[in-house]
């Protein structure tokens, strides 16, 4: 079965890469982040996502007559962040507006968003594909308040309204991307960006990050856009590419059977790696846009946007640059290190402390990642803090121990959190830099095996093997390495 | 004693002299509502609780508490929520909704010690100008039970002008205060757009309803809007300047002043008899000591067709949350289920809303359909900021305006309800007020030949209200018709 599913891929994967020879796609994502704010964007009511059924839901997000909005400050705040971080300009005035719908978990009957009017715009982000700095245009980011969920059950549709007002920034990118494996890397690090900042926690699964994606394909080296598609229900980075993939592929076969592509909106489903039309442009609705009359223009003074723009954190692809100029990082443990602000913050850290930045950036990237991806658990929780692994990676540069030896001691301080000097210490591992000591171990083991010594001595070289695993079993394998040759070879020769 | 025509002061000073408790004054009203309001029906609902809270009010006026209106009735338009009490805006919709919360309007009157009466019938959710498009039938002027009180805020208007309340709260959006007021001889006052919160207010038009008072006398206009006043956190839109004390330095004195005539209004085609009284008016204007200038709005001929654009595209957004799924009408889906969520809505908002409601909604989702966005919405709202700015070009030659409020008397009941057009064309002289978002307030002057009353708009520059109230003040001193009531009252 899963061998005929592969098979399956690997025939889809090789008709798409012919396919794309001749046929480009071009695609824009909308990315919409829930702003980590404790109150929702025009009311009061918790965003907590394990409230009980319609728990948060006042006056204002039941849409009850007479309830008024008003705009959340900090919601404004995150979100000027985020412009920030996406090189956006930000307006000094932007304005929310209706946008007008019927659908029963819309409790107004409109959603608050802007519209002509946006607080980002005209901004771009950088990330890595395979290695190649890719540059993509952020055409927009716009706040707007989320809707609330409709639960279908049998025969009836039940509602829940936590969710309704819920802060969200639409990140909108130009069309810039061509290829679904760049759309999900331009995704991750939007993903990146938005956790670097605090400005969203990122959770896929709990609906704080959703992306719509509107793809279109177009003959290669023509310049005019195909008619586009919008995609929406994309829950997971994964399904962004399976998504495009799917749809580019099914583009492809419509221009090259002479069929119509026609504007509408796509539902991808994941159980069976299809998209689904949902609506058409003729269905499409007319929102009837128009300034909030309830809410006054946001002002966002240059004095605000300083302060705000002050509080930035060193962002990832810069992070990334630096590492490989400063510590001389390939760009691959570069990127890695980056992925997440902890982990770069704990590799830095760790880099400083023990001087030896590509040995540090070594132990986490196969060890410590390892461990911590297999037992799901984030950086921040990580057993063996950044100052012990440090300290680690000093004792191996200062032969306290061997490498060997640190792959025990690391097992330890996994286990039980303690320091490395300290495990070193108890378990008996400290290395034996004694040259007194090892020369005792030196003569014991040559005096002991005299027609070795005789072989050896009449040309047989190759039994100096021999006598170094006599001389580290001796010593519990604690000697020095490089003493014990020394000492050993000195002796034999002698 | 005899309550019905006394004034807020008058009543208040009684209650505050120890003549006369809160109890016996809200009971004085309940009774007279019981009694004459079968033929008015300006009440959609008395407070079951309004003793309870008079009660109330005495201990404390015995504990020695003090408040503005404390002990003090006061009835409430039905478009403002009131907690626990039901709140219908007079359709069918929202029938049997009993709000969790309070208007802040509501809460600030309370907090000053206000007795709830009641809530008044109006057209409904506010739209019309005669009290005849209720879900809970037709409200009649109390001086002649075969003509309209006016509308929207029809019940505020005739309860006052009957004596059944004090002093009641209304809402206007293209006059919804100043007609009514106009049509029962009473005072009615449009604050300045951003003094009085709309939060809790069932919301028409959102950038032109303003809540303000209905009452005997200006003076009593001025303290009820001085309570519901003020920068409130849950509306951004209210403003954060301090509120006068406009009842305390009330003047008719208008030495200094000088009163702007409309040249466009007295171009208009006005009934005889309010021109006469307008005529009247601005006599008494000059004998206060005024000096009147001419002025000029050309764009204010505009003001039907750009209110009629902004007002009905915000109220088809705004009426969209009555849909039926989280509370009010909903149709019945026992014998006929929906097949899809439209027909769900189709059905309820079909069934839900009456026809004045539905024209309007649909005039104004017409108005903000692409393709159309462009040339109404977009429009209006540009003619609307140059309609500003001629009145403060205006306000820069007369510190005050005057003008009609309406071009006829009250009309029979019946006799424009079959045209719109005639009747959207009562609001010609009350919607610019909204438009620019500048006060005005309509005072009763005198009577028509049919012994109708007819009152004059007063007008002033947004956040200047003091002047506008101590006009009203002179022509209610010379009109001097504040104590009267219609026959069998």
């Amino acid at each position: 079965m899963r061998g005929k599913r592969l098979k399956k891929e690997q025939i889809f994967r090789r008709g798409y890469q012919m396919a794309t020879k001749r046929w480009e796609p071009v695609i824009g994502l909308e990315v919409h982040a829930q702003l980590a704010t404790e109150s929702k964007m025009f009311s009061s009511d918790s965003t907590t996502f394990a409230a009980g059924d319609n728990e948060n839901s006042s006056p204002v997000s039941l849409g009850l007559p007479g309830a008024l909005p008003v705009v959340n400050r900090k919601a404004v705040e995150l979100s000027v962040k985020m412009g920030l971080a996406l090189n956006c300009s930000i307006r000094n005035v932007s304005r929310f507006a209706r946008k007008n719908y019927f659908y029963p978990d819309l409790p107004k009957g409109y959603q608050i968003s802007q519209f002509d009017e946006p607080l980002c715009e005209e901004g771009f982000v950088e990330f890595f594909v395979d290695g190649e700095r890719k540059k993509i245009r952020i055409e927009r980011a716009h706040m707007e308040e989320d809707a609330g969920k409709s639960i279908h059950h049998g025969g009836h549709t039940l509602i829940n309204l936590n969710r309704a007002g819920v802060p969200l920034l639409e990140i909108v990118s130009g069309p810039d991307l061509r290829s679904p494996q760049e759309a999900a890397e331009y995704a991750r690090t939007i993903r990146q960006i938005l956790r670097y900042l605090e400005v969203c926690d990122g959770n896929l699964e709990e609906g704080s990050m959703r992306c719509d994606c509107n793809v279109s394909v177009r003959e290669v080296g023509t310049e005019k856009f195909g008619t586009k598609v919008e995609l929406k229900n994309i829950n997971s980075f994964r399904f962004v590419e399976k998504a495009l993939e799917y749809e580019i592929q099914r583009q492809i076969d419509c221009k090259e059977s002479g069929e119509e592509i026609i504007q509408e909106t796509r539902l991808y489903d994941s159980t069976k790696n299809k998209t689904f039309s949902m609506r058409s442009k003729e269905n499409a609705h007319d929102y009837r846009y128009f300034v909030d009359p309830d809410l006054l223009p946001v002002r966002v003074e240059k004095d605000w946007i300083g302060k705000i723009r002050a509080t930035l954190p060193e962002l990832p692809v810069a992070r990334s640059d630096r590492f490989r100029s400063e510590y001389e990082l390939p760009q691959y443990d570069a990127l890695v290190l980056t992925q997440e602000k902890e982990l770069a913050d704990y590799f830095e850290h760790a880099a400083k402390k023990s001087m030896q930045p590509k040995a540090a950036s070594n132990w986490i990237m196969t060890e410590l990642l390892r461990m911590l991806n297999d037992q799901k658990i984030d950086i921040q929780n990580s057993p063996i803090s950044s100052d012990h692994l440090a300290e680690l990676v000093l004792m191996i540069d200062q032969k306290e121990i061997s490498g060997k030896m640190a792959k025990q001691v690391f097992q330890e301080m996994w286990k039980t959190s303690k320091s490395p000097k300290e495990l070193v210490k108890s378990l008996g591992l400290s290395q034996i830099t004694d040259e007194a000591e090892i020369q005792k171990i030196v003569d014991k083991v040559v005096s002991g095996n005299e027609s070795q010594l005789a072989d050896y001595r009449s040309g047989k070289t190759k039994l100096y093997g021999f006598f170094v695993g006599q001389a580290m079993k001796e010593s519990q394998g604690q000697a020095n390495p490089e003493i014990l040759n020394r000492l050993l070879k000195k002796k034999l020769d002698s | 004693m005899e309550l019905k025509n006394k004034s807020l002061f008058e009543i208040k000073d009684l209650i505050d002299g120890g003549s006369v408790s809160s109890v016996e004054v809200t009971k004085y009203f309940l009774d007279r509502i019981e009694k004459f309001d079968s033929d008015l029906n300006s009440f959609i609902q008395v407070n079951p609780k309004a003793l309870d809270e008079a009660k109330a009010a005495d201990d404390k006026i015995k504990s020695g508490q003090k408040g503005r209106l404390l002990g003090l009735p006061v009835g409430i338009k039905d478009l403002l929520c009131t907690k626990d009490l039901q709140t219908t805006a007079a359709s069918k919709m929202l029938e049997g909704f009993i709000p969790p919360y309070s208007a802040t309007v509501v809460e600030r009157l309370k907090q000053e010690g206000a007795i709830v009466l009641g809530k008044l019938n109006l057209d409904e959710f506010a739209m019309g100008s005669s009290n005849e498009n209720s879900y809970f039938g037709s409200v009649k002027n109390p001086w002649n039970l075969e003509f309209v009180p006016g509308g929207s805020s029809g019940g505020s208007a005739a309860a006052v002008a009957a004596g059944l309340a004090p002093v009641t709260i209304g809402t206007d959006t293209g006059g919804s205060i100043r007609q009514p007021a106009s049509f029962c001889g009473v005072v009615g006052v449009k604050p300045t757009y951003g003094r009085v919160s709309r939060y809790g207010i069932v919301a028409f038009a959102s950038s032109l309803d303003q809540a303000g008072p209905l009452s005997r006398t200006v003076k009593d206009g001025a303290l009820i809007s001085e309570v519901i006043s003020g920068f409130d956190q849950w509306d951004s839109t209210t403003s954060e300047r301090e509120v006068p004390q406009w009842s305390a330095s009330i003047s008719g004195d208008l030495k200094g002043k000088k009163v702007g005539i409309v040249k466009e209004y007295m171009e208009a085609k006005l009934h005889k008899d309010v021109e006469a009284q307008l005529k009247r008016a601005i006599d008494s204007l000059k004998e206060a000591g005024a000096e009147i200038v001419e002025v000029s709005l050309p764009l204010s001929r505009m003001a039907i067709p750009v209110y009629y654009m902004v007002a009905t595209s915000e109220a088809s957004s705004n009426l969209a949350r009555y849909d039926g799924v989280r509370y009010g009408y909903r149709a019945s889906f026992e014998d006929r289920p929906a097949e899809s969520v439209e027909e769900f809505y189709c059905r309820t908002r079909g069934e839900g809303f009456g026809s004045e409601v539905k024209r309007r909604i649909m005039l104004g989702t017409y108005a903000l359909s692409s393709g159309y966005y462009d040339a109404y919405y977009k429009k209006a709202g540009q003619i609307r900021r140059l309609l500003a700015e001629e009145f403060n070009e205006a306000f820069k030659k007369a510190d005050v305006l005057i003008g009609p409020v309406t071009a006829t008397p009250p009309f029979k009941l019946g006799d424009r309800i079959s045209d719109p057009l005639e009747m959207y064309l009562n609001d010609i002289f009350t919607t610019s007020a909204n438009l620019a978002g500048i006060p005005g307030m309509s005072v009763p002057m005198g009577f028509s030949e049919q012994g109708l009353p007819i009152g004059v708009q007063l007008m002033s520059a947004a956040y200047s209200e003091q002047v506008m109230f101590d006009a009203g003040q002179a022509v209610e001193e010379r009109a001097n018709i504040s104590t009267r009531l219609p026959d069998g009252y």
